[in-house]
């Protein structure tokens, strides 16, 4: 329990770091790691396929994803990086505050509820529950792949020239 | 539920609510686009710590990963489209600021 509390303090320090640095390649690294950080939490919690796609699809894809966009703007000067790094320490200087009080009055909060479980299943697996008990979030997943596809289609297709 | 897994869905549900804070913060108060796909990708992060801490507890670790590989595969296309429309929108206007964002206006 001690080694996941410190599990989630880094990932909690590596979210705050995403949102707050001033440069954009540093929030994306920053989500990376949130990811590589969660993976890990997955792997401590019993759900190591679950952790394995976090890592290759959301630690692996999804950074390459945003590196390459951010690699296609134009960088900025060194007095336009000034500037918005002044303007970003005055928009979330309040964030790491907000946080940590947030954090310490939901932990004094007492907790008042009693949840009902459901009684554990067997050793069942996710192959089996995916194909046969969820057939249709993997149907789902199909369908929002195929609009996914259509989409950046639609989006980086060639305009035809007018006239 | 005995104390202990109270106890866990509580510290894991804690550090879920801050994540989620930081998210909203990121996007609230960001005026680029790709920073508030950042920020879209921590509250999603935040849900996926939920959701494994809740496979977890009740013991339905498989039901948890399999609705986790369904969320993973909903955000890789829904980052996928954004960052095509972040493109678009960076080829017309030149920037990401979406204070200069006045074409959808009207």
């Amino acid at each position: 329990m001690q080694l996941n509390i410190f599990i989630l303090i880094c990932l909690l320090a590596a979210s705050v770091w995403t949102v707050m640095t001033r440069s954009l390649l540093r929030s994306a690294i920053g989500l990376a790691l949130v990811s590589a950080i969660l993976t890990i939490l997955m792997f401590n919690l019993n759900s190591p396929i679950a952790g394995v796609f976090e890592l290759s699809v959301c630690a692996g894809l999804i950074s390459v994803l945003f590196i390459s966009t951010i690699s296609l703007m134009e960088a900025l000067t060194m007095k336009e990086v000034i500037d918005r790094m002044k303007e970003r320490l005055r928009r979330f200087w309040l964030l790491p505050f907000i946080v940590i009080s947030a954090g310490i009055m939901l932990s004094l909060f007492s907790l008042k509820f009693n949840l009902s479980l459901p009684l554990p299943e067997e050793q069942m697996d996710v192959r089996f529950v995916l194909w046969h008990a969820r057939q249709l979030d993997v149907f789902a997943q199909v369908v929002i792949l195929l609009a996914g596809v259509f989409g950046v289609v639609v989006l980086f297709a060639e305009r035809k020239k007018e006239g | 539920m005995d104390s202990a897994s109270l106890y866990l869905f509580w510290t894991f549900g804690v550090f879920a609510v801050l994540i989620f804070i930081a998210g909203c913060y990121c996007i609230l108060l960001s005026y680029n686009l790709i920073r508030v796909l950042i920020g879209v990708e921590l509250l999603i992060k935040a849900v996926t710590l939920l959701l494994i801490v809740a496979g977890h507890l009740s013991g339905h670790p498989a039901l948890a990963q399999a609705l986790v590989i369904t969320l993973i595969v909903i955000e890789a296309v829904f980052i996928t489209v954004a960052v095509g429309v972040v493109q678009g929108i960076h080829r017309i206007n030149g920037s990401l600021n979406t204070r200069l964002l006045k074409e959808l206006k009207g």
